[in-house]
């Protein structure tokens, strides 16, 4: 959403990321998606190379677009093995209790913030 | 789903637009000033709930960004590379190389924020102004 205050006041954006249905929801102008594990949105971890094809790509971007939501999909992958995609933020009966219990430490620390008066107006 | 698994009553709502503003840059790369956005944490003192968008000083860029916070894939990959999600060292190569003009004075920080009121009425027009102020003709905006 930064991107589109950016964008709106006259300044070319791309942003780079590996949550893509989340971007182009939320109106991305320009999107480079690396489809790789949350985290390292630039390319795999001390993968110069990759990393490097990444920034290219952006800056080629930034001046092929022609048109608001234009996404260049990167060929890179993580690995060979697609596990890593089953995993992340995975609903699975046998977590069931253990996910309950952490979205109830979640609202509990909410609350506790907000008697502190640790949050924003 | 895994906002219900919570116990959440509904999943969380993304920000959801069908308008999408659009500003091609308006000088040729090499005469470009460039600045980098990142959702990594600089400064992990200031408490979760009140962050707030900041801009710091390219020449300062931390050695290392506080990540632990922010939701990314921790089960498979792990973010002890700042250049896999902030390519500072790629981006000064490129400026030394003159492949554009320069790096703005400072980089940016934006919270990955619950509220998206405070995304768009706070935190989005800050950095804009940041950048406005540097003479910035394009943002490379990297969420983790």
């Amino acid at each position: 959403m930064t991107a589109r205050t950016l964008e709106a006041a006259g300044i070319a954006t791309v942003v780079i990321g590996s949550a893509l249905d989340i971007l182009r929801t939320a109106g991305t102008p320009r999107v480079i998606f690396n489809d790789l594990p949350l985290g390292n949105p630039v390319g795999k971890p001390f993968d110069r190379d990759m990393q490097h094809r990444t920034v290219s790509a952006a800056f080629e971007l930034l001046f092929s677009a022609e048109a608001p939501g234009a996404v260049k999909t990167l060929p890179h992958q993580w690995s060979t093995q697609d596990a890593w995609r089953e995993n992340f933020m995975a609903v699975r009966a046998e977590d069931a209790a253990t996910l309950e219990a952490l979205g109830r430490a979640t609202q509990a620390t909410r609350l506790e913030n907000k008697a502190k008066g640790l949050f924003r107006r | 789903m895994y906002y219900r698994a919570l116990g959440f009553q509904k999943d969380y709502a993304w920000a959801s637009h069908d308008d999408i503003p659009f500003s091609p840059p308006k000088i040729p790369l090499s005469q470009a000033t460039v600045a980098l956005v990142t959702t990594a944490v600089v400064d992990a003192s200031i408490p979760k709930p009140v962050r707030e968008a900041n801009s710091y000083p390219i020449v300062d860029v931390p050695d290392h960004f506080d990540t632990s916070e922010l939701s990314w894939d921790k089960e498979t990959t792990h973010t002890k590379d700042r250049e896999s999600y902030f390519p500072i060292n790629d981006l000064r190569a490129r400026e030394l190389r003159q492949e554009f003009k320069a790096l703005a004075p400072r980089f940016h920080f934006v919270p990955t924020e619950y509220s998206q009121r405070h995304t768009i009425e706070t935190d989005a027009p800050l950095i804009t102004r940041h950048c406005l102020e540097d003479a910035v003709d394009l943002a490379i905006l990297i969420p983790l």
